[in-house]
């Protein structure tokens, strides 16, 4: 996987330097993403629309986001959002987080994915880092239950204290379940 | 009881808050009177919130010793209900997230579905929005600076200036029909081309509207009574905006020059020439200086989009995305065709996600999509500045007083549809 991402790297440098130069960024960071953290630390590099999007585990979430907090190099210190997702079909990986970096001084965006189990929702923390993450965390816990270890107040945030469910997981239809004339075959999925 | 049952959440909240500050010895007790600390509920509803939010302080007589917001009053659930919505009937949740400001966060919507459709917007559609989207920007600010005002015991002011978003109001509607929730933008550029009504009005609106900013300023920033209710009040430094998050006029304030429309320029921003003011010690008074300069920059930008308006289509030749004109429909097979598509929200998304970001008027108002291919987005998630800086008031507001506490929320200018979307 690490060999197959950094020729990828290597090939869109070589394809794209001419004309992209966002292509040519993104591989100087992916390269120095590599050698920051080791090239077997991230998974399916893509670049949709332009933005270097790399996966990796919870395990090493808050340490390379620390990392990149505090390298000056790159100086991506700046939280911009993280949002929770629910992929009900993707076996043992259903919950993810995707972190928005961004440094401000280079102007570079990073966008980080970490998936995990709907079983296992447990993740770190970063209120140690960014006390943005604070509220962002709680949101994410309210949505998608995503459980933050070390987070110093993950209660719900923007829904009701007594609800006992996840509302923006995929498990539940907008439509009233008992409205018969109204089906799915038209409207959204 | 029901009331005491739905409280009960909050009253935890206290007890925690109170029992860490017991325990890490912070409890002053200057009042020897009572030796107890007053809890105060500012909000839900308090004419000076501006919103629905609510603030459970506590008070040491009159300084507030420490605050939890608590917010979700006006939680819609837009991200929920965004997943079950074609793209265009999206648009009126974006309306009513920063309702003073609402073309920005159309125009951030449509610009983040043309990224993921591939769409290029003609160079005249792209001007057209800059000058709503700056339109914008100056009644959000002059919302917020002459409600601080109104905050700090000066009415007048806020008659002034409401008169002239009444204006710009009168010239969206020229635009487009609407006042409050515009709906001017399109997928691929606007609705409707500007009327001549329309740019009448808005050049008659940019010969007055000067004198008026000028007067307002005068009436309040060397003013010696608003002064020693702003300066120094609700500080906060460079270092800990970034951490919060901050973005837009707060961050400026704090002094630091990150501007969306100069970093990462979006719809022909960069032909435009502009400034970005910022402040220096991140207080009320820094704030309310940076978005009165802004008004200024502002309306630079709309000058200069006026007098290089292009000419040219108002929309991208998208069929499959861009609604026929309605007489088209009537006529024309293929107009009818789509018209149904669209409208039926029929038209499927290519597979991919996107982020993109507008300087809204309170900073970044970021649109992250995730589309799979369907014909609505798989996870829409709004990046909502203001929900993201709201955390730091209570750091904001410590140590001060009431009074000084209302003053900087309002300087803030936090949006209650914004905060909760």
């Amino acid at each position: 996987m690490a060999e197959n991402t950094q020729e990828s790297a290597a090939e869109s440098q070589e394809a794209a330097a001419p004309l992209d130069p966002q292509a040519v960024k993104n591989a100087q960071l992916l390269a120095l993403l590599q050698r920051l953290f080791g090239a077997d630390t991230f998974m399916d590099v893509e670049e949709p629309y332009g933005l270097l999007t790399v996966t990796t585990t919870r395990e090493r979430i808050h340490e390379i986001i620390a990392g990149l907090q505090q390298d000056q190099e790159l100086q991506l210190n700046f939280l911009t959002t993280m949002c929770g997702i629910h992929y009900p079909e993707n076996e043992g990986k259903e919950l993810g987080m995707i972190y928005h970096v961004h440094s401000l001084v280079n102007n570079l965006r990073l966008r980080i994915k970490i998936f995990f189990p709907i079983a296992d929702p447990v993740v770190p923390t970063l209120t140690d880092l960014y006390a943005t993450a604070n509220w962002m965390e709680r949101e994410a816990y309210d949505f998608y239950g995503i459980i933050f270890t070390g987070h110093p107040n993950l209660i719900r945030i923007l829904n009701v204290e007594d609800m006992d469910y996840h509302p923006m997981r995929k498990e539940y239809a907008l439509e009233d379940g008992t409205r018969e004339d109204k089906t799915d075959l038209f409207f959204g999925r | 009881m029901a009331v005491n049952d739905t409280l009960e959440g909050t009253h935890k909240i206290i007890q925690e808050a109170r029992e860490q500050q017991q325990n890490s010895g912070l409890v002053p007790t200057l009042n020897d009177f009572s030796q107890e600390l007053t809890t105060l509920n500012l909000g839900p509803t308090h004419p000076a919130t501006h919103g629905i939010f609510q603030n459970i302080l506590q008070m040491d007589g009159e300084r507030i010793i420490s605050g939890v917001p608590t917010i979700g009053y006006i939680h819609r659930a837009f991200e929920k209900i965004a997943e079950r919505r074609p793209f265009y009937q999206i648009t009126p949740l974006t309306d009513r997230m920063n309702y003073c400001s609402s073309p920005i966060n159309n125009m951030g919507w449509h610009m983040t579905v043309e990224k993921l459709l591939g769409v290029t917007v003609p160079k005249r559609a792209q001007y057209m929005r800059v000058i709503a989207m700056e339109l914008a920007r100056i009644t959000d600010h002059l919302i917020c600076n002459s409600i601080l005002g109104v905050d700090t015991g000066a009415f007048t002011g806020f008659l002034y200036v409401f008169q002239e978003r009444e204006k710009v109001y009168e010239i969206y509607e020229e635009i487009c029909g609407a006042r409050l929730t515009t709906n001017m933008g399109r997928v691929g550029g606007m609705e409707r081309d500007f009327s001549d009504v329309a740019i009448q009005k808005l050049r008659d609106w940019l010969k007055t509207f000067p004198a008026v900013m000028k007067e307002f300023e005068s009436m309040f920033n060397r003013n010696r009574i608003f002064m020693d209710r702003v300066v120094n009040v609700g500080p906060i430094t460079a270092e800990k905006a970034l951490n919060y998050g901050f973005t837009g006029p707060n961050l400026r304030a704090a002094g630091v020059d990150y501007d969306v429309r100069a970093m990462n320029p979006y719809s022909s921003y960069e032909d435009f020439d502009f400034e970005i003011p910022v402040g220096t010690k991140g207080d009320t008074y820094d704030r309310f200086m940076v978005r009165n300069e802004e008004i200024w920059q502002s309306l630079r930008i709309i000058n200069q989009a006026l007098e290089n308006l292009p000419e040219g289509p108002f929309h991208a030749d998208a069929p499959h995305y861009y609604l026929p004109p309605k007489q088209a429909v009537y006529k024309n097979m293929e107009a009818l065709i789509y018209h149904f598509k669209i409208i039926m929200g029929e038209i499927e998304a290519p597979v991919g996600e996107v982020y993109h970001s507008v300087e809204g008027g309170n900073g970044e108002l970021g649109f992250y999509l995730i589309s799979d291919g369907g014909r609505t987005p798989y996870r829409l998630h709004f990046r909502r500045p203001c929900f993201i800086y709201y955390q730091a008031y209570p750091e904001m507001v410590v140590g001060s007083s009431l009074s000084d506490a209302i003053v900087t929320l309002s300087s803030m200018n936090v949006i209650a549809g914004e905060l909760d979307a």
